[in-house]
């Protein structure tokens, strides 16, 4: 099984449910839209990382969160700095970094499965529009099964191919493994049907 | 409703399978290590190839709903992004729009060639995937960083001129694969 990127904790956070917490990321990523005020949106980021620390978690967790973005926010404030002014500069990159903590934290706090139920509960009232849950609930769980399966296949073929000198070839391992892969849906589609689903 | 590239009004098991397979698959390319053009120092990731075999080998529907599958994990925590991002995070980050915009993309591509499936040759298959795979989605990806970034649609569009590169060489490779999949295994059927 694949291992969510949930921390697991006991804070406030970690035991409110997913769909506020998701509400509350929307009405946070609109809020900051709708202020354009650097020093507004400054303290929205300070009162995020607040609460990283108020849900358990360390330096480290927070730094790990801004680092990949690091580099295209200073790009972006280097942009902003030429075209307007630092003031401008420290809106765009507090702004873009308060969605993305917050939208992290929830992820961080919120277990997979929490998730995937508040998705079906979620999709229940679309039920009329030819939305079924419980083929959106076997679909999900089908990936997951199949993405180790399929990786398998892949380092199959890399071995077979790199046999043939082929292992330089994106396309002699493409090819294969989606022949393989749409193979492997006539089994696993006969497999459910023998079970009466649907 | 949900309907097939068959034709058909609803989806079936192994449609479902289908879309399964190929979110999958799309996972499974976000795991081969990125590859570092020269010169500019751009990575090129195997992810982005997903959503254009998604939408040249399963059409429109099947293969957006298989994006749409993939992204619907991504956001429900799982690492399946390249380089083992995941959550919201990522998903309304920067790059938000890029990451939508691959369901987008996987439904013009499969539209486009479900439109030329029964005289598809290489001109037609690598205009569609281009079609889809790089002015659809940069166009959403551009707008998008835009918004974020305060700057004009055209300076995003100059910054993302450096990953081009990596896209052709990725349209060239589902370009080849459709073709090789169509003649061995055609899931897409013009429907009359």
């Amino acid at each position: 099984m694949i291992a969510g990127l949930y921390i697991d904790g006991n804070s406030v956070l970690h035991r409110a449910q997913a769909g506020p917490k998701i509400l509350a990321m929307v009405a946070l990523g609109t809020g900051v839209f709708m202020v354009p005020d650097w020093p507004v949106v400054s303290l929205v980021l300070a009162s995020v990382i607040a609460l990283y620390r108020l849900s358990g978690f360390g330096w480290r967790v927070i730094i790990a969160q801004i680092r990949p973005m690091a580099w295209l926010l200073a790009i972006f404030f280097a942009v902003q700095l030429w075209l307007n002014d630092w003031q401008a500069g420290l809106l765009v990159i507090t702004r873009i970094a308060a969605i993305v903590m917050f939208a992290s934290l929830i992820t961080l706090t919120t277990k997979t499965s929490d998730m995937l139920a508040s998705l079906e509960r979620a999709l229940r009232p679309l039920k009329p529009l030819g939305v079924n849950p419980e083929k959106v609930s076997l679909a999900i769980s089908m990936v997951l099964r199949f993405i180790p399966v399929i990786a398998t296949v892949a380092s199959e073929i890399r071995d077979a191919q790199r046999a043939r000198g082929l292992d330089r070839s994106i396309l002699a391992m493409i090819v294969p493994l989606i022949i393989r892969t749409l193979k492997m849906a006539d089994d696993v589609a006969d497999a459910i049907e023998a079970r009466s689903f649907d | 409703m949900l309907y097939n590239g068959n034709g058909n009004r609803y989806m079936k098991t192994k449609d479902i399978v289908y879309i399964a397979l190929f979110a999958a698959l799309t996972a499974v390319l976000g795991l081969f290590p990125p590859i570092t053009l020269p010169i500019t120092g751009v990575p090129v990731t195997a992810q982005s190839l997903g959503p254009m075999l998604a939408g040249a080998i399963l059409g429109a529907r099947r293969g957006g709903l298989s994006i749409v599958l993939f992204l619907v994990l991504v956001a429900l925590g799982l690492p399946l992004l390249s380089g083992g991002r995941g959550g919201f995070g990522v998903m309304i980050g920067v790059t938000g729009g890029f990451i939508f915009g691959w369901a987008v993309s996987a439904f013009v591509i499969g539209l486009l060639i479900e439109k030329f499936w029964n005289s598809l040759n290489v001109i037609k298959a690598a205009l569609s995937i281009a079609f889809g795979g790089i002015v659809v989605l940069y166009a959403l990806g551009n707008a998008w960083v835009a918004v974020v970034a305060e700057i004009s649609y055209w300076q995003a569009t100059v910054g993302a001129a450096p990953f081009l590169i990596g896209d052709v060489i990725k349209v060239a490779i589902a370009t080849a694969a459709c073709l090789a999949v169509r003649k061995s295994y055609p899931l897409i059927s013009k429907s009359a």
